[in-house]
């Protein structure tokens, strides 16, 4: 093996570099300034993009011994959650250069942790053994535990970080479990020897599907789906905005790619066996999520509902188990991505009285004072809701011609019904937003330039999404070409 | 012979140790009896050929993790009634959810089916290497890549560790000793030229 095998791997192994030589200079360098190093990490993710867009690999690429694999999916999810990454950091860069808000306290090592935890995304995305996927998924959990506590004079920081640490263990343990099973029926970890394994065999050991249960367990409380989904709530509540809006959307696309790259590939030729249990997670999620976000005050946690419908909508295209599907879900992730983004980046340009806004209520008369801010919070809460022409519309309705193709109509029957459950609440905001009047009124922010101009692009991008949607399926079709070579 | 004596007097011992570790009225009891059965389950290990999980269970568990744990229940003031309450009040689900994995597993181990095509998949064991060499062989070689991720894990936890516990107070005196070192005369000494009959 030479230093050329590496290439594949080059804007992980950059990333690396950056990361530790980022941590060095906090230490010994630059003295404690978050400011700084949040600049040079934002350098450091733009030039991790670029290294994975700009080197497309030629068809699929397996190195370091069949534990790493490159190809147009892994690329195209990598750059997805890279973007997304770096969005959050620059929604992070924003808050610290305003100063006004005593109560925002980030320590520097917060973009390290950040960077640590989008490397281990990106190598979970790779990953093409059990191994290096729990590798990936400890490396990209880890950090996001110490983020959610990060705040840690704060009471709900904290308790956020120690229930997202203590049920993210037992979901590493669950899934772990669930590997060593299947190591122990199959006899390998590897997917592409699994793929062969399952190809050729007619009945399918139990000890097997026992271990997929418990491997489908542990990466559904990754993205948070019913009944896994406890933590999400306390955890968006309680983490500072610009850690939410990280933990809302990097690690999401990541662990359902990871989903996808199991279900579809090695266990694709199960797909009879586990379609069902993924299609109870999916309805359970959609009407859950869109349940319990309709008694929901404060507008974080609601968030955190919403986003566990979102899942459930995406597990819709996964377990339609069919080529459409996996277009579908793709699509619907960075939608989903983009429209989450767009709204944490227009809750932190909002502000009353000093502070940030938690409760629903304070919304009202918004359209007054940020007619703009109400304008494309709007976009975002329609396209959240599936209204055409919006681009949230055209993400629900791949997932649901997915899910019809493989002739599920009664779920994609039950997914439109949770979808129209769920506009309740998405409307709602834009009711109290337009049409409730209060007395104190919103401040005015001179600052957070940076929060308003992504807010805007997010918006914009959903808005005219149906003009460029074709590019966006050819983009995710090369994706599921690669992913998929054997499933009609 | 010896080997079947072993096998049930380690699993015994594991099996009521465990259940002391539940039970005790004392958590340092719990704690003690949580090493005891991390020692069976070495035991069982070295039976199975398996030595190098077994001294490493002996070396990070009971070395490490349980002397942790024995430090934690010491510093902690547990109620052990209070938990005991709370024990009654999620034991129904507990004991549905618990019951469910049991006949789950042992569906799964009475199914005991090996795929037809594992024996092919798994790496072969070849005679006259002990497993702890086999270790060594693979994972700085074969699975180097995951061996380097691990450091990187464990480098988070530090940081993590130290980002959430370490307090920087202001206002407090530190020895210094570069500093101290440093000092010139100059800087710390200033003579003066006391008028007689004034003071300073």
């Amino acid at each position: 093996m030479s230093f050329i095998d590496f290439l594949p791997a080059i804007s992980e192994i950059y990333l690396i570099i950056c990361t530790l030589v980022l941590l060095l200079l906090g230490v010994f360098g630059l003295g404690h300034q978050l400011k700084r190093i949040t600049s040079i990490s934002l350098t450091a993710l733009v030039g991790t993009i670029l290294l994975i867009v700009l080197s497309p690999p030629q068809g699929s690429v397996v190195i370091f011994n069949g534990l790493f694999t490159v190809d147009n999916f892994v690329v195209m999810m990598k750059a997805i959650t890279v973007v997304a990454a770096l969005v959050s950091l620059l929604l992070t860069m924003d808050q610290v250069s305003n100063e006004n808000d005593p109560t925002f306290f980030i320590p520097w090592e917060y973009p390290v942790l950040l960077l640590f935890s989008t490397l281990g995304m990106m190598v979970m995305i790779s990953a093409n053994d059990f191994m290096s996927v729990y590798i990936g998924l400890e490396l990209h959990s880890l950090p996001l535990y110490v983020m959610a506590a990060i705040q840690r004079e704060n009471l709900k920081s904290t308790e956020a970080g120690i229930k997202y640490f203590i049920l993210g263990a037992v979901a590493s343990g669950l899934l772990l479990y669930g590997i060593s099973l299947t190591y122990g029926f199959a006899g390998s970890t590897n997917f592409d020897a699994l793929e062969k394994l399952f190809a050729s065999q007619q009945i399918i050991s139990i000890g097997t599907l026992v271990g997929l249960v418990f491997i489908l367990c542990g990466l559904a409380f990754k993205v948070a789906a019913v009944p896994f989904h406890m933590w999400s709530p306390d955890v968006y509540e309680g983490t500072p905005t610009t850690v939410t809006s990280f933990i809302a959307s990097a690690p999401k696309i990541a662990a359902i790619a990871v989903i996808l790259r199991i279900f579809y590939g090695p266990y694709h030729y199960l797909a009879a066996q586990w379609q069902l249990i993924v299609i109870v997670i999916a309805v359970f999620s959609m009407f859950v999520g869109a349940f319990g976000a309709l008694q929901q005050k404060n507008i974080k946690r609601l968030l955190a509902y919403s986003s566990v419908s979102h899942i459930g909508y995406a597990l819709v295209g996964i377990a339609a188990a069919n080529h459409f599907g996996l277009q579908a879900v793709i699509i619907y992730m960075t939608l989903y991505v983009v429209s989450a983004l767009g709204i944490f980046a227009a809750l932190l340009t909002l502000r009353k009285s000093g502070k940030g806004i938690t409760n629903i209520s304070e919304f009202a008369g918004l359209s007054k004072t940020h007619p703009f801010s109400a304008v494309c919070m709007a976009i975002f809460m329609f396209s959240m809701a599936g209204i055409p022409p919006l681009a949230g519309f055209f993400g629900k309705f791949y997932v649901f011609m997915s899910a019809v193709q493989s002739s599920l109509y009664f779920l994609a029957v039950i997914g439109v019904l949770a979808s129209v459950i769920g506009a309740y609440y998405y409307l709602r905001i834009i009711k109290i937003m337009y049409f409730d009047t209060t007395e104190a009124s919103l401040d005015h922010m001179r600052e957070g330039t940076t929060s308003k101009v992504i807010m805007t692009i997010c918006g914009i991008t959903l808005l005219t999404f149906f003009i460029a949607s074709d590019w966006l399926l050819s983009l995710s079709a090369g994706a599921a070409e690669t992913l998929l070579t054997s499933i009609p | 012979m010896i080997y079947t004596f072993g096998f049930y007097l380690f699993s015994s011992i594991l099996l009521a140790s465990s259940i002391m570790v539940v039970f005790a009225r004392n958590p340092v009891h719990s704690v003690l009896f949580l090493i005891l059965a991390f020692f069976n389950t070495a035991g069982l290990f070295v039976l199975l050929g398996a030595e190098f999980l077994g001294m490493i269970l002996v070396i990070v568990y009971v070395g490490a993790v349980a002397v942790l744990f024995l430090f934690v229940v010491m510093m902690l003031n547990i109620h052990m009634a209070e938990l005991k309450y709370k024990l009654k009040e999620h034991l129904p689900i507990g004991l549905m959810v618990g019951i469910v994995l049991f006949i789950e597993l042992i569906m799964a181990f009475i199914g005991w089916s090996v795929a037809d095509g594992r024996a092919e998949l798994a790496s072969p064991t070849p005679a006259g290497i002990e497993n702890s060499v086999a270790l060594g062989q693979l994972i700085y070689t074969k699975y180097f890549m995951l061996f380097q991720l691990s450091g990187l894990v464990l480098l988070v936890a530090m940081i993590g560790s130290i980002v959430l516990t370490l307090n920087h107070r202001k206002g407090i005196k530190k020895q210094n000793i570069a500093d101290q070192v440093a000092r010139s005369r100059d800087e710390a000494v200033k003579l003066v030229d006391v008028p007689i009959g004034k003071g300073v």
